[in-house]
């Protein structure tokens, strides 16, 4: 099939039921009320001709082009702006409009250079197409008058350019920056012909700007003044394939546009029900990791991690891994095997490295990355509301009056759920944020929360308990919903621990730091501000009191009925593209699929049935325990696929001790990541670009992921998996995945009515998909919590012991920023460097003073776990006594520092706080020494000659 | 600290303790806790090591876990 763009109606849809008649040309069509004569010729099969409107935005009638005539209407108005109304008869094609339109277009193409086939554009130029749309032949304005020709380009953004000398200032772009992504980057200098885009000040390039290089501008523009760079590379894409985004948890869909075998560019898919046509820079450029030369394409073993890494063939390497294992089992028993699943794979390959974990190595030792970060959110909503997920959809926030944001920096973290977040403040509704950090929602051009209450970190759940102590006692609980929907002792028991007076906001300022005064306003402001809606993410659940939190936000949610309809609920934001389909699967331990417990003999039966089995009936080792357990001596060998956790889990020592003490870990994934240097199997992995299945982001949204490419390691991961299972013994036919989503349909009564042809023909699917909800859920708990009676559970605060003193007398918290991912495997592969060539520490100035540190300084960061050394960002964004910084670069070694504490209910780390010392250094730690000499030694490899 | 050492065990043990002592049965509270996402190994190596150290619900509901634990 030929490419053809997305389809652009003009101007965005009208909300509502069709019931207004015109007539366009003659042909009868009923649209919604608001709908523009432009959208409705579109929608009739016509096309106008149009410069300055496109379907992402609100209509601006600046260009002119789109002149139409009405009957009974004087002149020719703009179509784009002009609504529909009941028995309208529109014009589109008169010998009048023509000759005005090419007049319009004569003007513009005047100061446009007539370099069409030259031009970098590559014919993917709207203006090219309505020239020709309006017939125009010939310019009788000459370029010897003023023009904006010649100009220079501005080439510093890493994935487009802009070339202002052809803008013809019809402002899409700065429409978009502002409408769209909400940052407002863009602006249009000067007036009439001398008008200019530019991104902020006259000396600013794009690079230095506000920019966050979404694209959404790039998108919007319909000339090649800002344009792709990929498009100049390759050309104009030739096919198209919608597929999902692998990188965050919103979750956007993307035409992946395609020339041959090479991916041209992607762009978001104005379909996709989580983004809406909108990215971030992650999703729409960093893809480059893809194709880097650092991808490993061949298997490789090892008998020790010593030796160099010798390749061989995919047969050798599965029948080496399987002897391994085996070997393993039979020596040291079952229990010394085990598996962790990855957040980044597709639900059909995360289902079974869980399946061969119980049907192959016969236990449940199987865990997944999401013990480092959401494993708080399954136990508090599970325990209080009866799902391990978030309540609403994202198109909830459009509805919300007053959001509450904690523990999350949205706008890096989940960029373009921020957006919208952002629309929606704009648009007036309010904002609370909770977080020791002033992150960037806390003031943005246009967006300023009303109350920020930079608590020290480790007190959420004080914070949330003395909202909650507000709330109840100055009487603002909702009694109506609590009365109908939860169950009446437990609240009793709940309302009465958090009326105590040590409770109270003033009690608990000391402890807090956040001013009681303050925290007054912001409860009174979330309980009857109208619908109040609470996002959360890892500043949450990366605590010892971590499961605590969410159950704390709960009640919240619940003891102000902010529960069960739009605008409202408890969202947890996702880090990784797939955390909630990889616990969904059956990823921990103690549960299979669909959060059900391995004692359940009921559960268990129907699983034994399908795979002919039997299963264990108790819970299996977490990451931590199986670490612990190595270095005792009983687990061994462990299979990992798409995890670094040397990296990415907390106190690095003790993971590269566990993983040393190990006989076989095998390490399946694109990269010799940090954990490959203790592996003694690598099986390369493939990029989502390369395989099919279904990934679920954090609204429960099942989506598809499509085959772009074919993978460059001859193996999508599932098959990789499923041979591993052959080679066991194991008798796996899987000929697609579609077969493993109809498995787990089959066991799972959550996805029930999951397919992959549902998911074709809906486009998506929110679970629970069953008899009672075909078409999914978008908001939970609407008519009853999930769990039969919403149950409040006392929380009460437990400081952690990780405590500040003499010799750390700072405490460090951790986080991402937006141009990178986790661990920053892939992103660290691509461009996005420019905007973070290394993590840097955020300290006060008044911390960076004590110590005599200046940005940019060398500074040795040191707990009680270890020490590491990173360069110093001065600034006031942190509070005196916080210090803070990101872990996307191995070098840096963050998790070196980060201790060994956890969440008292689920063992996820305590990456949030640490208790720190910082001084001035001037070189690498000796860990830092030792380990860089290790990973070389260890990525060594062998070839063999060729014969 | 850093391995499954009995004093890990028992730090883990005694957090839950602390963290379900507003529960109506402290001591019931965290022996479900542990029953529901222990390994039974992990509950073992505890009972081995004895009830020192350990807070009374925790210590109480070890004795519910493992009857035998010293
Ligand atoms: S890339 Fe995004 S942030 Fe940058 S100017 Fe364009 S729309 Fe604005
Ligand atoms: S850069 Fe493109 S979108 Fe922006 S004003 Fe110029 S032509 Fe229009
Ligand atoms: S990283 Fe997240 S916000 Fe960015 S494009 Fe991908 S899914 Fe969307
Ligand atoms: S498209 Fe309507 S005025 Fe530009």
């Amino acid at each position: 099939m030929g490419y053809e763009p997305q389809a652009d109606l003009g101007t965005p849809a009208a909300i509502g039921a069709a019931t207004v008649t015109l007539a366009i040309d003659g042909r009868s069509i009923t649209v919604p009320p608001g709908t523009s004569v432009m959208r409705a010729a579109a929608l009739a099969g016509g096309s106008i001709p149009r410069l300055c409107a496109t379907d992402s935005l609100e209509a601006f009638g600046s260009c002119r082009l789109c002149l139409v005539e009405i009957d009974g209407m004087r002149g020719t108005p703009a179509s784009c702006t002009t609504p529909v109304a009941e028995g309208m008869a529109v014009h589109t094609q008169t010998p009048r409009l023509q000759t005005l339109r090419r007049g319009v277009m004569e003007l513009y193409i005047s100061d446009h250079p007539l370099d069409c086939l030259t031009c970098s554009a590559n014919g993917d130029c709207e203006l090219q197409e309505q020239a020709a749309a309006v017939g125009l032949r010939d310019v009788r304005y000459g370029f010897d008058g003023a023009s904006h020709l010649g100009q220079p380009v501005d080439g510093s953004n890493p994935y487009f350019d802009f070339d202002p000398s052809k803008c013809i200032a019809c402002s899409r772009c700065v429409r978009a920056c502002d409408e769209v992504q909400g940052t407002l980057a863009l602006t249009i200098q000067g007036r009439g012909f001398a008008s200019k885009v530019s991104a902020g000040l006259a000396s600013d390039d794009f690079l230095g700007s506000e920019c966050v290089s979404c694209g959404a501008c790039v998108q919007a523009c319909p000339t090649a003044t800002l344009q792709e760079k990929s498009v100049k590379e390759i050309g104009k894409p030739e096919r198209s394939v919608v597929t999902t985004c692998a990188y965050c948890g919103v979750g956007c869909t993307f035409r992946a546009e395609m020339r041959g075998e090479q991916l041209v560019r992607m762009v978001p898919w104005k379909d996709g029900k989580a983004n809406h046509g909108h990215s971030c820079v992650k999703g729409r450029f960093a893809w480059g990791y893809a194709q880097h030369q650092d991808r490993v394409l061949s298997p490789m073993i090892r008998e020790s991690i010593d030796q160099p890494w010798r390749e061989v063939s995919w047969e050798e390497a599965l029948a080496h891994t399987a002897a391994e294992l085996k070997r393993i089992a039979a020596r040291y028993g079952r229990m010394a095997l085990g598996g962790i699943t990855s957040s980044r794979c597709t639900n059909e390959e995360t289902f079974l490295v869980q399946k061969l974990v119980r049907a192959g190595f016969h236990n449940n030792n199987v865990d997944t990355c999401a013990r480092v970060c959401h494993s708080p959110t399954g136990y508090g909503l599970k325990t209080t509301f009866g799902t391990s997920a978030g309540t609403q959809d994202f198109d909830s926030v459009e509805q919300a009056d007053v959001i509450l944001v904690i523990g999350a920096n949205p706008t890096d973290g989940h960029p373009v759920f921020a957006s919208r977040m952002k629309r929606r403040l704009r648009q007036g509704a309010k904002l609370i944020v909770i977080d020791p950090r002033r992150i960037d929602l806390v003031r943005s051009p246009h967006n300023a929360a009303t109350h920020h209450l930079p608590l020290r970190p480790g007190t959420n759940v004080a914070v949330l308990t003395a909202m909650a102590h507000v709330i109840v006692t100055e009487g603002l609980a909702d009694q109506a919903f609590i009365r109908e929907r939860c169950d009446a002792d437990e609240y009793a028991h709940w309302a009465d621990f958090v009326s105590e007076t040590r409770h109270s906001p003033e009690f608990l300022a000391p402890v807090t730091g956040v001013d009681p005064a303050e925290l007054r306003a912001a409860a009174r402001l979330y309980a009857t501000g109208g619908n109040g809606a609470i996002y959360y993410g890892l500043g949450v659940t990366e605590h010892s009191q971590g499961s605590s939190t969410v159950m704390a936000i709960a009640n919240l949610a619940m003891a102000t009925g902010n529960i069960g309809r739009p605008g409202v609920g408890v969202n947890p934001l996702r880090g990784q593209n797939n955390v909630q389909g990889a616990c969904d699967m059956g990823s921990f331990p103690h549960e299979l699929s669909g959060y059900r417990h391995v004692s359940d003999a009921g559960v268990r039966a129907l699983f034994e049935g399908e795979w002919g089995v039997a299963i264990d009936p108790e819970p299996g080792l977490r990451i931590p325990n199986m670490l612990d357990a190595a270095t005792d001596g009983t687990f061994k060998a462990i299979y990992i696929q798409g995890e670094d956790i040397l990296q990415s889990d907390p106190d690095t020592r003790h993971v590269a001790a566990g993983l040393a003490a190990m006989e076989c870990v095998i390490v399946h994934d694109l990269f010799l990541n940090e954990t490959a240097n203790y592996a003694h199997v690598f099986l390369p992995g493939s990029t989502f670009l390369e395989k099919n299945g279904t990934f679920t982001n954090a609204e429960r949204r099942i989506q598809l992921v499509r085959k772009v490419m074919e993978p460059l390691n001859g193996y999508e991961d599932w098959q990789v998996t499923q041979e591993l299972a052959r080679a066991m013994g194991l008798d796996w036919n899987y000929a697609h995945p579609r077969e493993i989503m109809d498995e787990i349909a089959r066991l799972t009564p959550t996805f029930a009515g999951v397919s992959h042809a549902r998911l074709e023909a809906e486009g998506s699917l929110q679970w629970p998909v069953n008899d009672a909800a075909p078409h999914g859920t978008p908001v939970m708990h609407i008519d009853g919590f999930v769990r039969g009676k919403g149950k409040f559970v006392v929380t009460e605060y437990v400081p952690t012991d990780e405590r500040t003193g003499p010799r750390f007398p700072l405490l460090l918290t951790t986080g991402r920023i937006l141009s990178q991912y986790n661990v920053g495997a892939q992103t660290r592969r691509t461009a996005n460097v420019v905007w973070h060539e290394e993590d840097r520490l955020e300290i006060h100035p008044a911390d960076a003073e004590n110590r005599g540190i200046s940005s940019g300084d060398w500074v040795k960061l040191a707990s009680r776990s270890g020490e590491t050394t990173l360069r110093a960002l001065v600034t006031d964004r942190v509070a005196p006594g916080v210090v803070y910084t990101t872990f996307h670069h191995p070098e840096t070694q963050a998790n070196v520092v980060t201790t060994d504490y956890s969440d008292w209910a689920t063992n996820c780390p305590e990456y949030k706080v640490t208790a720190v010392q910082v001084a001035p250094s001037n070189g690498p730690s000796a860990w830092q020494q030792d380990y860089d000499a290790l990973s070389h030694r260890a990525r060594r490899i062998t070839r063999e000659p060729a014969e | 600290m850093s391995s499954h050492t009995p004093e890990k065990l028992a730090y883990m043990a005694n957090q839950i303790a602390r963290n379900l002592a507003e529960q109506a049965d402290p001591a019931a509270a965290v022996a479900s806790h542990i029953r529901t996402f222990w390994n039974p190994a992990m509950i073992a190596a505890l009972a081995r090591a004895g009830a020192t150290g350990l807070e009374p619900a925790a210590e109480q509901a070890l004795r519910s876990l493992a009857p035998d634990a010293g």
